[in-house]
């Protein structure tokens, strides 16, 4: 089977050509190492970096930004979301404070300081 | 009235980068004046992931890059003055601002405009309807979010399909929003494509193509928008119209480099970028004021705001410490299929000279021609071309020894 993809790692947004046999994935289009990566990735298991914001308990008004560490599985992303929303930090929190250790196998940690 | 060598007008990621550069260019006395309480300017608000790649080597947030700045500013003792709003810059560098101590006037040596740009409100795009709570430009919804952590909705139409407007259907959505179109009035997206993929695609959000919002309705709140497919003039076609119901629109509908303080200093403009005019160094038509990021040319990437602002930084120092060298001049022009030239002015001096453009319509195969009179200076060609990414030709300053007075650049098809 062959897929047509548009790489997300970098703006350039090469179009990528996948052709998936099984387990095995050969990607044409790609500028770049990183276009190969994420086309195989992208076929076989596709994952992205969440982003999100958490409420602040001491701090009306306000929201810590966060991030995954690690790209998670694309199909956990609203049940990570659902996880998030539901949860609160108290300030200070410092940019690259572990907010949550381990979720859908990453850790999610602060992008942003709240004084 | 206080004395500073530099004074910088803004602290968002143009500031920030055009003030450490002057710095490390050998000019200690440089200050940041920034309207709000942290700097880092609309950074702050996006996020999102995808910034620092070309000029950090790694992908960080918004709020990460500007940290990165924020740093940099912080380490080398670099003044910032924030909550503090110019409210005049004149001709000879007098600049006037306010905040909670008073009025503040300061005469600089140099002055680097780094002010970044606003959205277009709905009174700008005159939108038919009533005026219910609910409609909001992209960029406030973001902020409401992102920055303070209020919801602004549930049920969302998105007008525009930049990359704001994009990064948001994504973050509603996310949100637990649902988003149930976004409608661009051109016949193609002015976002990235990376952006329609991550945002759009990856969560069923459908795009409607030259499609416009064209009646808002609702009297307290926002109860839905009226949108139709538009003609080649851009006006709505009656048989298409359709209701959508929603609580909440977003517009994301262009944005514009907020230049009052350029304009009331009497600095030339440029009626395309709605930025000054300027040479390759970033210098305005005034003498030591220089411009750079989305005051001068709304950017797509964060990466080249920095870029520029390092340059315009740099030229500010260079400015100060004073080595002035007399040389040509010529002045650049855009051509067919391209929509603006910047720099508009090009000084024959140093190796090369980098001219960024936007093209007028998306096309593939094309090449951009770089021309004095008829005579071609240098030809690039590009597989494909769009209005929403910034090119940059790189000219070696040799080619340009014997040019005409001005340069023009064109778009060709192969
Ligand atoms: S293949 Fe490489 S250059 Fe092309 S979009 Fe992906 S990361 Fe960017």
């Amino acid at each position: 089977m062959t897929r047509t993809l548009t790489c997300i790692i970098c703006p350039r947004g090469c179009t990528l050509q996948a052709e998936i046999n099984g387990d095995s994935v050969s990607v044409s289009g790609n500028a770049c190492k990183r276009g190969e990566e994420y086309g195989r990735s992208e076929c076989l298991h596709p994952v992205r970096t969440v982003t999100a914001v958490i409420r602040v308990e001491n701090r009306p008004d306000c929201a810590l930004s966060v991030k995954t560490a690690q790209p998670i599985a694309k199909e956990h992303i609203f049940d990570l979301m659902a996880v998030l929303r539901g949860m609160t930090v108290k300030a200070p929190v410092a940019i690259g404070e572990v907010i949550c250790d381990n979720i859908y196998g990453t850790q999610v940690i602060a992008t942003g300081s709240v004084e | 009235m206080k004395n500073h060598d530099i004074v910088i007008i803004g602290g968002g990621p143009a500031g920030m980068a055009a003030a450490v550069a002057a710095f490390d260019s050998g000019v200690r006395d440089v200050v940041i004046i920034d309207r709000e309480d942290n700097l880092g300017g609309v950074l702050k608000q996006c996020i999102h992931n995808g910034f620092g790649l070309h000029k950090l080597g790694k992908e960080l947030t918004g709020p990460e890059y500007a940290h990165v700045y924020a740093q940099q500013v912080r380490e080398r003792g670099i003044k910032v003055y924030s909550g503090t709003t110019v409210t005049r810059i004149t001709s000879d560098k007098i600049v006037t601002a306010t905040n909670t101590d008073g009025i503040l006037k300061i005469q600089a040596k140099a002055v680097v405009l780094a002010m970044g740009c606003r959205e277009r409100s709905r009174g700008a795009l005159n939108i038919s309807g009533t005026r219910p709570a609910g409609v909001y430009s992209a960029g406030t919804a973001q902020k409401l979010i992102n920055c303070d952590g209020y919801m602004v909705g549930k049920r969302v139409v998105i007008l525009g399909s930049g990359d704001i407007g994009l990064i948001m259907a994504r973050r509603m959505t996310l949100q637990g929003a649902k988003v149930e179109a976004v409608c661009e009035i051109l016949p193609y997206s002015g976002g990235l494509t990376r952006n329609i993929v991550q945002c759009l695609e990856d969560y069923g959000i459908p795009l409607h193509l030259s499609t416009t919002v064209a009646e808002i309705h609702g009297s307290e709140r926002l109860e839905g928008v009226t949108v139709a497919q538009v003609d080649q003039n851009r006006a709505p076609i009656e048989s298409t119209r359709r209701y959508i119901p929603c609580d909440t629109l977003l517009l994301s509908c262009g944005l514009i480099p907020e230049n009052e303080l350029t304009l009331n200093a009497g600095i030339e403009l440029d009626k395309v970028t709605g930025g000054a005019v300027v040479d390759q160094f970033r210098q305005t038509s005034i003498d030591g004021i220089f411009a750079c990021g989305n005051v001068l040319q709304v950017h797509d990437l964060v990466d080249h705001v920095s870029d520029e602002a390092e340059c315009a930084g740099a030229s500010a120092a260079k400015y100060v410490l004073g080595n002035p060298s007399e040389c040509g001049r010529i002045t650049t022009c855009a051509g067919e299929g391209v929509r603006y030239v910047l720099p508009q002015r090009v000084l024959l001096s140093g190796e090369q000279v980098s001219l960024y453009l936007r093209v007028r319509e998306p096309q593939t195969g094309v090449k951009l021609v770089v021309k004095s009179g008829e005579r071609i200076i240098k030809t690039f060609p590009r597989l494909k071309a769009a209005p929403g990414e910034m090119e940059k030709l790189d000219i070696p300053m040799s080619l340009l020894s014997d040019a005409d007075k001005t340069l023009t650049v064109s778009m060709e098809v192969q």
